[in-house]
């Protein structure tokens, strides 16, 4: 019983091109290897043994920006820190989705005060807010499988407008 | 925003050596983002071909002002500021501020929330120790301890959760005792994890400790004298692994630490290796305190009955007036502090971990400071890395243990 036998019942399948490339883009992103604070404590739970997230094919972070295709802010941005993180988003090659984790990256959090960004959208356009303080690990996988969601909807000629 | 300002070798000039300005050095810049500088510290490195001539530490991208914003809050509204400080060490956190402002109010704190606080301190240093390990050996491309470490972390956490809804953050040590009782499933989950968690730590140590690629990676690398060590203010295990025997635990006991019986470990060597020695001894340590304290958790309340400062329990603000307007008046406006200032101190997982309060006679603290571990600690970098090459330089950096939500605050 070889593997081409079971291909040939399978027959043809037949989609769009894009619905094919949604679906292999969401099997294969890489997070950028980027924690800023509390958040990436948890972050680095959920890539751990007991969350996993590599079931969602998110084993490998990546510590280059130019690798990578999902920016996660886990923590908070200081004014400091708001230029370097701007730089590593445009250094990311398109397409690429950014995911706010906690209450900080998304609002500023409980620091509301001179030193820190009332949420990283003021920098770079996000695309999932993750709540918490810091959010479960369960709840940064829920809000990994938001973004396949999005990616999955994605249509080529909105892109390609930017 | 602030634009990003390209980096020329003018700003460094007064910084770096004179054969870095003809060019025979290199300039090199590790981070912010850099997945072993432990956060968003920032390196500028001076290099002789691999050979690191001079290491200069960046810090503030992680700048809070989390001193500040506590300025703002009553005592007990900024004790939620505290935990992401050092977020490796939340209970260790709300412990010291919580005995800095019972020190402030003269608050006495029941034998039962004492022990529960030692027993939480005590698991929070073991987690915080796991994170370590298991970064370190990532940082050493000792892979799967990571998985492990968290593994075990999580057995942790759940404790956490249990008592207090909160797996990191949990504000659940509160001034004058505890926000509410453990629950009785407490105690079980603690024996279980007294009794899984030693046959780990061997597991690490057949891993790790007898390793020859490890032991190459460690032994002699980042040699911390005992002197530097003191005259840079290094505390906690990188200065227990230069031979000083030196533990708030011991030396100025709180919460009760003069009743348990536990040893200091220290080495002389002050290389890495000692320090990751130091750090798996202290698991074993840290769980002989948790079983004592364990083992001796007497009943009672958990939390002061002195209601100019601690609020009543829930089940009486339905039954007394007195209680309702207690509660309302605590909430609201909060205690007033006397005009005094006065600093108080823990042993965190890196170091000593103190706080400095001043009352102004109104609700809210009129200064905050902390004195945090890893901020003392990291000034000794520069000077154990001189002549290591940029390898080593991961290795050291990962075994003092800095945490830079407590460098920066």
């Amino acid at each position: 019983m070889g593997v081409e036998q079971k291909l040939g019942n399978m027959g043809v399948v037949t989609t769009s091109l894009e619905t094919a490339v949604n679906w292999a883009r969401t099997n294969a992103m890489w997070p950028m290897l980027f924690g800023l604070a509390c958040c990436a404590i948890e972050m680095m739970a959920a890539q751990a043994s007991d969350y996993d997230m590599s079931r969602f094919g998110m084993e490998l972070m990546r510590a280059s920006p130019r690798q990578s295709d999902l920016m996660i802010v886990a923590g908070r941005v200081s004014k400091k820190m708001g230029p370097v993180l701007r730089r590593l988003y445009d250094q990311m090659p398109e397409p690429k989705w950014v995911i706010a984790m906690g209450d900080c990256a998304s609002c500023g959090g409980v620091f509301n005060n001179y030193a820190i960004y009332q949420g990283v959208d003021e920098l770079v356009p996000v695309d999932v807010y993750v709540a918490g303080c810091p959010p479960r690990p369960e709840a940064l996988i829920h809000g990994v499988l938001t973004v396949y969601e999005k990616v999955k909807a994605e249509k080529f000629k909105d892109l390609a407008k930017g | 925003m602030a634009q990003i300002e390209e980096v020329s070798i003018e700003q460094y000039k007064h910084l770096v050596s004179e054969r870095a300005l003809t060019g025979e050095t290199m300039l090199l810049n590790m981070g912010p983002q850099h997945p072993s500088t432990h956060g968003v510290l920032r390196l500028l490195l001076e290099l002789d071909g691999e050979v690191i001539v001079n290491a200069i530490p960046d810090i503030g991208f992680l700048h809070t002002g989390v001193e500040k914003n506590m300025e703002a809050k009553t005592y007990q509204k900024a004790e939620v500021m505290c935990d992401r400080l050092d977020y490796m060490n939340t209970v260790g956190n709300n412990l010291s501020y919580c005995l800095a402002v019972e020190k402030l109010v003269d608050l006495d704190v029941p034998e039962r929330a004492q022990a529960i606080r030692v027993v939480l301190t005590e698991l929070q240093r073991i987690a915080s120790h796991l994170v370590w390990v298991g970064t370190f050996g990532l940082d050493l491309a000792a892979m799967s301890m990571f998985l492990y470490a968290f593994r075990e972390r999580e057995l942790i956490l759940d404790i956490l959760e249990l008592c207090s809804g909160q797996r990191m953050m949990t504000t659940y040590i509160r001034p004058g005792g505890l926000w509410r009782d453990v629950p009785v499933e407490f105690e079980a989950a603690v024996r279980n994890f007294i009794k899984i968690f030693p046959k780990r730590v061997d597991e690490y140590e057949n891993l790790l400790t007898k390793n020859p690629i490890f032991l190459d990676r460690l032994l002699g690398i980042g040699k911390l004298t005992k002197e530097t060590a003191l005259s840079h203010g290094v505390t906690g295990p990188s200065l227990r692994a230069s031979g000083v025997n030196w533990d708030l635990r011991k030396a100025r006991p709180y919460s009760g630490y003069e009743q348990y019986d536990f040893n200091v470990p220290v080495r002389t060597e002050g290389d890495t290796y000692a320090r990751y020695l130091v750090r798996i001894q202290e698991f074993r340590e840290s769980l002989k305190i948790v079983e004592q304290a364990l083992n001796k958790l007497p009943m009672g309340p958990v939390r002061s009955d002195n209601r100019k400062f601690v609020p009543p329990p829930r089940s009486e603000i339905g039954v007394s007036m007195e209680s309702l307007i207690h509660h309302f008046k605590l909430w609201t406006e909060g205690f007033p502090a006397p005009k005094a200032s006065i600093y108080s101190a823990v042993e965190s997982p890196r170091g000593e971990l103190g706080v400095y309060l001043e009352g102004d006679g109104g609700p809210k603290p009129y200064r905050v400071h902390w004195r945090t571990p890893s901020f003392d600690n990291l000034s000794v970098i520069p000077k154990i890395v001189k002549g290591h090459l940029v390898a080593d330089l991961v290795g050291i950096l990962a075994s003092i243990d800095i945490v830079l939500g407590d460098i920066d605050r």
